[in-house]
């Protein structure tokens, strides 16, 4: 993304910096947003090839490939650096992109504050692999991390993996910080806040679910440091502390977090099914409103991770029906975009049949959470590959496939090229086919009841092992497509116009393709 | 940066450590709540004044003992009975057996719990070597008594009640007579 690019509009700017200082030192929000997508794309790939050794692990039963010491570093390191490393900063890059085109502000509001809050990112996943190299092997308690598990019985990398998530907290941090200073304060002239672009929106309501919860994810990981290093006992019953208050604090922080990572995608999704259907969004207001509810309902229903840890009845009861009240706000959503389609005239480029798949797909994984919200029901399904099949929906076909709408539907604004439509598609069907046969079979062995975090499994679970094994190897290598086409797209290609889209609305359409290196110096005029 | 900015990044700035803290205030928090409501099997640490509960006419319920040694504790700690028959409302008293089974001085500590845990806020200790701390002699034992009263409260779906205790080592070995006399022994 070196290009040179030329500036049209006004000749005393100037454009960016040469050589590699250009990215260490800029302030620039297009240029942090690329670092943060490329950076994003990096720990994809990395976090994606775990999933590899995972899937190949459980290609069949017995153990083959790998020690069920290595199988344990695999998933909890899979699962931490495709959250924390994949999709919250190739969000946070489409925000850097995207927030100030879209509210005709000349950049983010703490240019560089900004910087600081994307270089320390690769310091905190350095610290978290290198673990892997250590005496005693990287953190293996899974994602969620569990006290005592990952205090007492911890390996000695533990203490890495705390300061990492120290340094990818505070990195959230200043970024969300950024992204509410800049909405608030930076919007054009006549943009009111019910009239910002949803995907403003969005990520004004996921910066404040940061601010709220990534402290208490601090404090959570600090307790463990101070169990560990410092003796006191949080949550070693030894001392008077409660494992049980471990997963309550996490879990405060751990269900906002899963929100996090796919408000954002609502607000992409809404704007590709408005412009490929070229009609307005059937409801601008109810989605906004429909957001804040589910935003505002996270922090009341942390409890339903832990239905089996022995909580009360009148708790189950309580937060089994806190839980499925967020259908109600989700429903309004999904109506929302079917009633934008209804009608339209509907064109399926690469972006929209994205869009499209995120709507069913999420809507699948919805459902199977409604399922997991059930107590007696919970008490089936906890810790099986049912809960693995439901959060998988929602995290790949849900925030991934939104984040790769995304780059389709911006890409050509970023770069200036189109990409080829041809393989874009080839890249949805596969991706498409490769994720359904992937998590699909994983509900079927879910319900039969395999355990999940465990390098091995009974025989009768084989066949639909094998089966999402397969799925999972046609999903990760369509992903080097997916590369091949984006460094194509950066390379060259048909010019794209301004607009770029026939039915694409909005302030970042009315620049010039690419985007040059400031817009929006003086507020555009809004009516 | 105009006003208006600097007023939304002070506030932003402020919660930031706001919720930090917030993060540990829910571990006074989370024991005032189970406490109170009588939740997640944790009866209480102090001893009660508890005549207020005592009845003639109490059911009959199952009382079941389980003792755990918590991970590199060595000693030996067993209920004498491993179920009693008691009636609610009625004090009753039951032993644990204990024996420090090393060669050096240590110091113990009981954590009990109780289950089903909406059962806690019913079970009334008025004595408890839980209480208080046991410090043994190498090879000493001794047995412990809890005097305790199930109050007639107790959820009439509850038939069998039980009551276990882990058993942790709270020596301090950081304690140089102590370290000295351990090493002595090697």
């Amino acid at each position: 993304m070196s290009a040179v690019i030329e500036n049209h509009h006004d000749d005393h700017h100037h454009g960016p910096a040469k050589g590699l200082t250009r990215w260490l030192y800029t302030t620039n929000h297009k240029d942090i947003g690329t670092l943060y997508l490329w950076f994003s794309f990096a720990m994809f790939l990395v976090g994606g090839a775990m999933a590899m050794i995972i899937r190949a692990e459980l290609f069949q039963p017995g153990m083959q490939i790998v020690e069920p010491e290595f199988y344990n570093q695999m998933i909890t390191l899979h699962g931490l650096i495709m959250i924390f490393g994949g999709v919250m900063p190739a969000f946070v890059g489409l925000a850097n992109w995207l927030i100030p085109m879209q509210i005709g502000a000349p950049d983010m509001a703490l240019p560089r504050m900004n910087n600081l809050s994307f270089w320390i990112l690769p310091f905190a996943f350095f610290i978290l692999l290198s673990s892997l190299f250590m005496e005693g092997g990287a953190p293996n308690f899974g994602w969620t991390f569990y006290a005592p598990l990952s205090t007492e019985y911890a390996p000695p990398s533990t203490t890495f993996f705390i300061f990492s998530v120290h340094i990818m907290g505070a990195s959230s941090i200043m970024g969300s910080i950024n992204v509410v200073v800049t909405i608030m304060n930076m919007r054009a002239p006549g943009i009111s806040l019910m009239k910002m672009p949803l995907f403003v929106w969005s990520w004004l309501i996921t910066a404040y679910l940061l601010i709220a919860v990534m402290p208490v994810l601090a404090g959570a990981v600090t307790m463990m440091l101070m169990d560990i290093h410092f003796g006191t006992s949080f949550f070693n019953a030894a001392g008077g502390g409660d494992p049980v208050l471990f997963q309550h604090i996490f879990w405060f922080f751990g269900h906002p977090e899963v929100y996090i990572m796919i408000l954002p995608a609502f607000g992409i999704v809404s704007h590709i099914i408005e412009t490929f259907s070229r009609k307005q969004l059937f409801g601008h207001s109810s989605m906004v409103w429909a957001m804040l509810s589910i935003a505002i309902l996270s922090f009341v229903v942390w409890a339903h991770h832990m239905f089996t840890v022995g909580l009360p009845l009148a708790a189950e009861i309580f937060f089994m029906w806190a839980t499925m009240l967020i259908a109600v706000p989700t429903g309004v959503k999904v109506f929302n975009w079917v009633a934008t389609m209804f009608r339209g005239s509907i064109s399926f480029e690469t972006p929209m049949l994205f869009a499209v798949a995120f709507v069913v797909l999420f809507t699948i994984g919805g459902l199977s959470g409604l399922m997991l919200a059930i107590v007696p029901a919970d008490f089936q399904y906890h810790d099986t590959y049912f809960v693995v099949a439901h959060f998988h929906y929602v995290l790949v076909p849900g925030a991934i496939f939104s984040i790769m709408a995304a780059v389709y539907y911006w890409i050509p604004k970023w770069t200036g090229n189109m990409y080829d439509e041809r393989l874009g598609r080839l890249h949805f069907w596969l991706s498409f086919i490769g994720v359904n046969v992937t998590f699909f079979p994983q509900h079927f062995i879910g319900l039969a009841g395999m355990p999940r975090r465990y390098p091995d499994y009974a025989l009768q679970f084989a066949d639909w092992n094998m089966v999402s094994s397969v799925g999972a190897f046609l999903f990760g290598f369509s992903q080097l497509l997916f590369l091949f086409i984006v460094l194509k797209t950066v390379m060259g290609g048909k010019k794209a116009t301004g607009q770029v889209w026939e039915g694409a609305k909005g302030l970042e359409w009315s620049v010039a393709s690419p985007a040059p290196y400031h817009t929006f110096s003086t507020p555009p005029k809004v009516d | 940066m105009n006003k208006g900015a600097k007023k939304t990044l002070t506030k932003l700035i402020i919660a930031v450590p706001l919720m930090f803290a917030f993060g540990f205030a829910l571990v006074p928090l989370y024991d005032v709540f189970c406490e109170a409501l009588g939740i997640n099997g944790k009866p209480s640490s102090k001893p009660e004044q508890s005549d207020e509960f005592v009845i003639d006419n109490g059911r009959p319920i199952a009382l079941q003992f389980i003792s755990t040694n918590n991970k590199n504790m060595p000693w030996t700690f067993e209920p004498s009975e491993q179920v009693m028959k008691i009636e609610t409302g009625k004090y009753h008293t039951a032993t644990f057996y204990v024996k420090n089974t090393t060669n050096r001085k240590m110091v113990a500590q009981a954590v009990p719990s109780v289950a089903p845990s909406n059962a806690a806020a019913h079970l009334k200790k008025l004595e408890c070597f839980c209480f208080e701390q046991q410090e043994l002699m190498p090879g000493e034992d001794a047995l412990l008594p809890v005097k305790l009263l199930v109050s007639n409260d107790l959820p009439s779906n509850i038939k069998n009640v039980i009551l276990s205790y882990t058993i942790f080592d709270i020596t301090d070995y950081n304690d140089e007579a102590m370290a000295h006399h351990e090493m002595g022994m090697e």
